[in-house]
């Protein structure tokens, strides 16, 4: 049950946090408000699920809101200056990107080098890469593209669940099957609870390594597709700053920096949470949007002071039964100081 | 300069040379100097000028990641110091400005050091917390505007200058020079180094790593306040929504470059401030050259990825053994 104390204290705040909104302003009780929560957010729901992965095993991942901008770019340029057919320019934008994380893993792991870097210079290099293929804001005009927007979902009340956020819920899905059900799931844990030890016991970590990667590369391009699909537009600085949202999100969401502890539902709770903060002060009217930013720092602390007060008290009852909780448990696991 | 430094930053001096040569190339009149109103003008006072706030930065960063820390809440803390000096100038004397500011980067810093030290929070986490709010908090003290100020007083930070030397550059200077007082005058130094190399091992061999901890961060956040109000000097405003922003992944990479190994237990402050203006150079050089700006960050990209692939373990491991020779 420890195991799953710190998602189901999200959920709760979350559920609190719903309330008060609904008691404060009734219309968030409608499945319109509920459908805009998704659509809105869903490129961050997206890049939430491969940043999830990449957090879970012991990295991070810098470059996904950089790659989120090259994506739209070269949509808007293949799409409206190229001719290229839509769903071949989002096939090539979803191997591109996940070719770049790809290549990022393998430099981590080849050489050895800090994931924090690394991304780092991923950040810059995919930035560059759109700022060269265009500076402008170039917009998309594309019937399959007038199609997609358009088609929707009609819930009961009004509410209209629209493709992309069908794309985020799908995505959220596969990543939990995948990191919760598979072995290269087990592998992600694996790795974050132990790097060294994890190549010891056969795994092998170079390839998983690169997987990761490629995985939140490619999430990151989908993202970006989601995104262009959300503005009909692409722009080199479009999803600045998008990443410290999704690590956000994703720490919100229960899962650990050090790695080796987290789960999927847990990112999409994070995502929800920032998403509920803006449409509380769109709501609202009064508050200016600053106070996003404020309050999604004070709930960062809120969960990372309750994350480490898990940890404590983990700990001590660990030290105090230290033969009856099995080495495996995931909380012995994160125990361990960061390395 | 120590023949320890000039040893030790051969490679960075070179660098620094090389990039200074390059940029005379593209622009003949690089090294042209002149005085003008008690204050000396050209490209390469430029480059120094222009460098200060991330040379700032990077000598509170060097010593955070020579503790194996990170501080990326920098850039928003520039911006903090910034909006307050800024809505402060013009109603307040400048004694007044300057301790609020630098008050706040205080602050900011011993919040973070706090989360870090005490609290043993990852500190890419702890300082992520400011790094989100701490804008949101510029943008609260500015009401969401571009807070411009008529002081003379504290415009005297960007554009005055002291013998000639533009106030910036002699600011870097003097926290430069007082880092390395307090680092290698005293044994401040050592502890730093010790706490990055081996926390466990320090604290029980008697070092109060806690303390250091905490005192670094303390230290960063103020050089970023004083960047802050360089900053804010400068364009006599602040602009909560970009000042300082993606300064601190320059400030890191100030820091990388130099040949601080992120791992923590070494580092120095004087190849810090100058692998600042290195990027600085090789900015200015992009925009003499008259390239697109839009390719500084692929350079940057280049730049990083080449420091590192130097660096990392496994590389020096295969050279090693190609130097050997074949076993």
């Amino acid at each position: 049950m420890t195991r799953y104390l710190p998602l189901l204290i999200t959920a709760a705040v979350f559920v609190l946090g719903y309330g008060i909104c609904a008691a404060q302003f009734p219309a968030f009780l409608s499945t319109r408000v509920v459908a805009n929560l998704l659509t809105d957010n869903a490129f961050l729901g997206v890049v939430a699920v491969g940043m999830t992965l990449v957090i879970i095993s012991g990295g991070i991942d810098l470059s996904v809101g950089s790659v989120i901008g090259f994506t739209t770019v070269f949509l808007a340029l293949a799409i409206d200056r190229w001719g290229v057919p839509p769903f071949l320019a989002f096939f090539l934008a979803f191997v591109i990107a996940g070719l770049f994380g790809a290549a990022m893993g393998g430099v981590i792991h080849a050489f050895d080098m800090p994931p924090f870097i690394v991304t780092l210079a991923g950040m810059f290099l995919a930035r560059g890469a759109a700022f060269l293929l265009s500076t402008e804001s170039i917009p998309i005009r594309s019937p399959a593209y007038d199609w997609i927007t358009e088609t929707s979902f009609r819930l009961p009340g009004g509410g209209r669940l629209t493709i992309v956020a069908i794309i985020m819920l799908i995505v959220f899905i596969i990543g939990g099957v995948l990191l919760h059900f598979t072995r290269f799931g087990a592998n992600i844990y694996a790795l974050g609870g132990s790097r060294v030890s994890t190549g010891l016991m056969g795994i092998r970590v170079g390839r998983n390594t690169v997987a990761i990667y490629a995985c939140s590369g490619a999430l990151a391009g989908l993202a970006g597709i989601v995104f262009s699909l959300y503005t009909s537009s692409g722009y080199s600085l479009s999803a600045v700053g998008i990443e410290l949202d999704a690590i956000a999100a994703v720490v919100i969401g229960g899962t650990l920096l050090t790695g080796g502890y987290g789960f999927i539902a847990g990112a999409f709770l994070g995502v929800m949470m920032q998403g509920l903060i803006q449409t509380y002060i769109n709501f609202d009217g009064s508050l200016s949007s600053w106070w996003t930013k404020i309050a999604t720092g004070i709930l960062l602390f809120l969960f990372i002071a309750l994350q480490q007060a898990t940890l404590t008290i983990s700990a001590r009852a660990t030290r105090r039964t230290s033969t009856a909780r099995p080495a495996g448990s995931p909380i012995a696991g994160v125990a361990r100081t960061a390395s | 300069m120590s023949p320890r430094f000039l040893r030790a930053g051969a490679p960075q001096i070179a660098a620094f040379v090389a990039l200074l040569l390059i940029d005379w190339q593209v622009s003949p009149q690089f090294f042209d100097l002149r005085m003008q109103d008690g204050r000396l003008f050209g490209s390469l006072v430029d480059v120094f000028n222009r460098g200060t706030p991330v040379a700032l930065l990077s000598l509170g960063m060097v010593l955070v990641i020579a503790t194996r820390g990170i501080d990326l809440s920098v850039g928003a803390v520039m911006a903090i110091a910034g909006a307050i000096a800024a809505s402060l100038a013009d109603s307040h004397s400048l004694p007044i400005v300057l301790v609020a500011a630098l008050g706040a980067g205080l602050l900011c810093g011993a919040w973070n050091g706090m989360l870090v030290a005490v609290f043993g929070i990852q500190p890419i986490i702890a300082t992520l917390i400011l790094m989100v709010a701490g804008r949101g908090v510029a943008q609260l003290i500015t009401q969401g505007r571009i807070v411009t100020f008529n002081s003379p007083d504290l415009a005297w930070f960007g554009n005055g200058a002291i013998a000639g030397v533009p106030v910036p550059v002699a600011l870097t200077i003097a926290v430069l020079l007082l880092t390395l007082a307090a680092v290698r005058g005293t044994a401040l130094g050592l502890l730093i180094e010790a706490t990055g190399a081996n926390a466990k091992a320090s604290a029980l061999a008697g070092v109060e790593t806690r303390g250091t901890t905490f005192a670094v961060y303390v230290w960063s956040g103020f050089c970023a306040a004083l960047a802050g109000i360089v900053a804010a000097a400068d364009i006599l405003g602040a602009d909560a929504n970009n000042a300082g922003l993606w300064l601190e992944l320059d400030a890191i990479l100030a820091v990388v470059i130099a040949g601080s190994s992120l791992l923590g237990g070494r580092f120095s402050p004087s190849l810090a401030v100058l692998g600042a203006f290195i990027i600085q150079a090789m900015n200015t050089g992009i925009l003499l050259s008259g390239f697109r700006p839009e390719f500084n960050l692929i350079v940057k990209a280049g730049v990083v990825m080449a420091v590192l692939l130097l660096q990392s373990p496994k590389l020096t491991w295969m050279s090693g053994r190609l130097a050997r020779g074949p076993a």
